[in-house]
């Protein structure tokens, strides 16, 4: 028997959230104006000692996410008439926000799309209630534009549309190549369907965080912020950097040397690694002497080119990915950890 | 290329447009492409914008082309720079070229230009009058390239429509004018994607960054029953018939991929690819800004013409696609192999003065192997 929930465009189906919702996927809610409904105004927050648990919670919040954890949820504490779990991310929020620490938004964006992401699947896959998982279905179709029909225990997303979440991923598990592909669909499990759109939860979250407007600093607020403000700097991220070029410029270098062909794509590598490094034109340009059809003027139009001098782009080297598709990419164990030619031989300090 | 030939390729050229403006049309929505062209020994002229095959028409006589060239990309503003075009679309293409099928260099089908001395001459790993490495490798008419080209086009199309859904009424072939062929996917949903979506479509089609976990072979715990199957759809089917060969066969020859080791067979899903993966060129696919040549306009690399291609099966590129007259024209050739064209054969010439049909000292001219006299 094929099941198959295909769905309509609803305009704005989050109106009708209720309370369980809204636990679950916080960052759906305006926040201000939940607070207002619910006749709570963000300076009782500060003053109020009945409340202050639920700033302790928020500031546990953004500590939990810090450290790379997700929040757990205690459905307990949401029964009342204060859903603690809702508030707590709210008031996270503002902390955020008082704060300006963007190291700290985006650890709590991804804990908290993580969070999300736990629910969605198991909604997903609830036969009980189909409310919950055509809302399921309904936050992918509306907030990632990913039209997901169920066959079964199974999930098939266009190819097209999966493709635009999927480059997103470093891991070659999601390459196109590793799912079974039929007809123009792409074949998940519920766990792989939500993990697929992780990363625009993630900035869909971080997105709304940020565009959210920052209020006054609140009274009793201030000891939170000034915490957080500590715990920021712990994320500092310095690096050192060492002089020697990754594998694959290294070969470009010699097949030229050699006088050999280097393909166009390996041209690009290497003129774009090195102007992006810093060398001029006029350094890189003599590297070309030896290709079997080397022209100087040629030579030196493109490079003008690549760096921005002539055109109006300045060229990014390839990543890692583009120069293994090219055939052009030698690794070496230091390629493990690293997207970008450009990051070979940088190293946290 | 000397001041003479590039009159006469021109003045040839133009003639041919001239004659066949039926061939040359611009694509569905024409007012929202980026034209190029290119003259001989000129630079490339792009950001072009035409509205109508007359304009195009005009353009061809005015400026003399050596190559005509056609976005697949649509845009707001076609004729501003790159970044300021408002890019919207684009359909899928894929290039199939022989050069990149072939592991060597066809020996009876090649000659080499020397970089260091210009001396042309028969197949070898250095200039025989220099020695020389610093070579360049010219490819003439050669019947097996095509029809390699041609089986690899027709794998391509079936991944296009089994796998990727595309309805093969929508999916059309042209001859690239010189060694391959172009394949158009039009009215697809692919049209929308960028240049990385495009690249992931690529390496798919390429069987490239399989991991042996997609093919039922796990680090741990693996029997032969989750390996490849013959019924299976997409990749794994296509596996299991290239490892497997007949069903029969299955049994033992999962035994053996399982006492090989994961690692093994990691090496051998890559080792696959050149064997089972589709040889197109991915730079082509994923690049969303290129100006492709124009179906019904002559490739400056050997005067033939990209055309659309009904029946690929029956389709002879050396004949179907040469659309230049046979007019005796004399010239001095310097080609030390045979060539085939119009079902004729021609070379090799040392060195000599020759009279061959216009056709021949055309295609001779753009492969850089003879002049006017």
């Amino acid at each position: 028997m094929i099941a198959i929930f295909k769905l309509s465009w609803y305009t704005i189906v989050m109106v009708n959230l209720g309370n369980d919702e809204i636990v679950k996927y916080p960052f759906l809610t305006e926040a201000g104006k939940y607070l207002n409904d619910l006749g709570f105004s963000l300076e009782q927050f500060g003053t109020d000692p009945d409340l202050k648990k639920i700033v302790d919670n928020a500031f546990e919040r953004i500590i939990t996410s810090s450290e790379g954890r997700i929040f757990k949820s205690d459905p307990s504490s949401n029964n009342s008439a204060l859903p603690l779990e809702i508030f707590s991310f709210l008031i996270a929020v503002i902390l955020l926000k008082l704060s300006g620490m963007n190291t700290l938004i985006r650890r709590f964006s991804l804990a908290e799309a993580r969070r999300a992401e736990k629910f969605l699947e198991k909604d997903l896959m609830n036969h009980q209630d189909i409310t919950k998982a055509k809302l399921s279905l309904q936050i992918l179709q509306e907030l990632f534009s990913v039209t997901v029909e169920k066959i079964d225990e199974e999930f098939t997303i266009l190819v097209s549309d999966y493709l635009k979440h999927s480059i997103n991923f470093h891991e070659r598990e999601w390459k196109l190549i590793n799912r079974k592909v039929t007809n123009g669909k792409v074949h998940l499990t519920p766990h792989e369907t939500v993990r697929l759109v992780r990363k625009e939860l993630d900035r869909h979250i971080y997105t709304k965080i940020n565009s959210s407007s920052t209020p006054e600093m609140i009274i009793g607020f201030e000891t939170y912020v000034d915490k957080l403000k500590q715990l920021a700097k712990k994320f500092e991220v310095k690096t050192v950097e060492s002089k020697e070029f990754p594998p694959c410029i290294k070969h470009a270098i010699e097949v030229l040397e050699k006088g050999e062909n280097l393909p166009h794509s390996g041209r690009f590598l290497l003129a774009t690694f090195l102007l992006n490094k810093g060398q001029t034109v006029e350094q890189i340009a003599p590297l070309f002497k030896n290709a079997p059809d080397y022209n100087p003027k040629v030579t030196i139009y493109q490079l003008n080119q690549l760096s921005g001098i002539s055109g109006t782009t300045e060229y990014k080297s390839p990543s890692c990915e583009k120069v293994k598709s090219q055939n052009l990419c030698f690794p070496v164990p230091a390629c493990d950890t690293i997207i970008n030619p450009l990051q070979f031989g940088r190293k946290r300090v | 290329m000397n001041g003479k030939d590039v009159t006469f390729l021109e003045d040839t050229f133009k003639k041919f447009y001239f004659e066949h403006f039926d061939l040359l049309h611009v694509p569905d929505d024409p007012n929202q492409r980026e034209f190029g062209y290119q003259r001989f020994n000129g630079g490339m002229n792009r950001h072009i914008s035409l509205k109508s095959d007359k304009e195009l028409h005009l353009l061809l006589m005015q400026n003399k082309p050596s190559d005509v060239y056609c976005s697949n990309a649509r845009y707001m503003f076609p004729n501003l720079p790159m970044s300021e075009k408002d890019w919207q679309n684009a359909e899928l293409i894929f290039d199939i070229d022989a050069k990149d099928l072939r592991k060597e260099h066809p020996k009876n089908n090649t000659l080499i230009k020397c970089s260091e001395c210009n001396e042309i001459s028969e197949l070898g790993e250095s200039c025989p009058k220099c020695n020389s490495t610093k070579l360049l490798f010219t490819t003439l008419t050669c019947d097996d390239c095509i029809k390699s080209t041609k089986d690899e086009v027709l794998k391509l199309n079936k991944i296009l429509i089994d796998d990727l859904g595309i309805n093969e009424e929508n999916i059309k072939i042209f001859f690239s004018g010189n060694e391959g062929f172009h394949i158009y996917v039009h009215k697809s949903e692919y049209e929308n994607v960028g240049s990385r979506e495009r690249a992931e479509l690529s390496d798919y089609i390429m069987f490239r960054g399989g991991i042996p976990e997609t093919f039922g072979f796990r680090k741990f715990n693996t029997n032969k029953s989750s390996l490849p199957k013959f019924d299976d759809v997409g990749w794994n089917g296509r596996l299991a018939k290239h490892l497997f060969q007949t069903k029969s066969n299955r049994s033992k020859i999962s035994q053996q991929i399982l006492s090989g080791g994961y690692a093994l067979f990691q090496k051998k899903l890559e080792d696959f690819r050149d064997s089972i993966g589709i040889k197109i060129d991915p730079n082509v696919t994923q690049d969303i800004h290129r100006i492709f040549r124009l179906p019904g306009s002559i490739n400056s690399k050997s005067g033939l013409t990209k055309i659309f291609v009904e029946d690929l099966k029956k389709f002879d590129p050396y004949t179907d696609a040469c659309f230049i007259d046979d007019e005796e024209i004399e010239v001095a050739a310097n080609c030390p192999i045979e060539f085939s064209l119009k079902k004729k054969k021609f070379g090799p010439f040392k060195n000599e003065q020759v009279s061959v049909p216009k056709f021949a000292a055309v295609y001779m001219m753009c492969k850089g192997i003879a002049s006017s006299v």
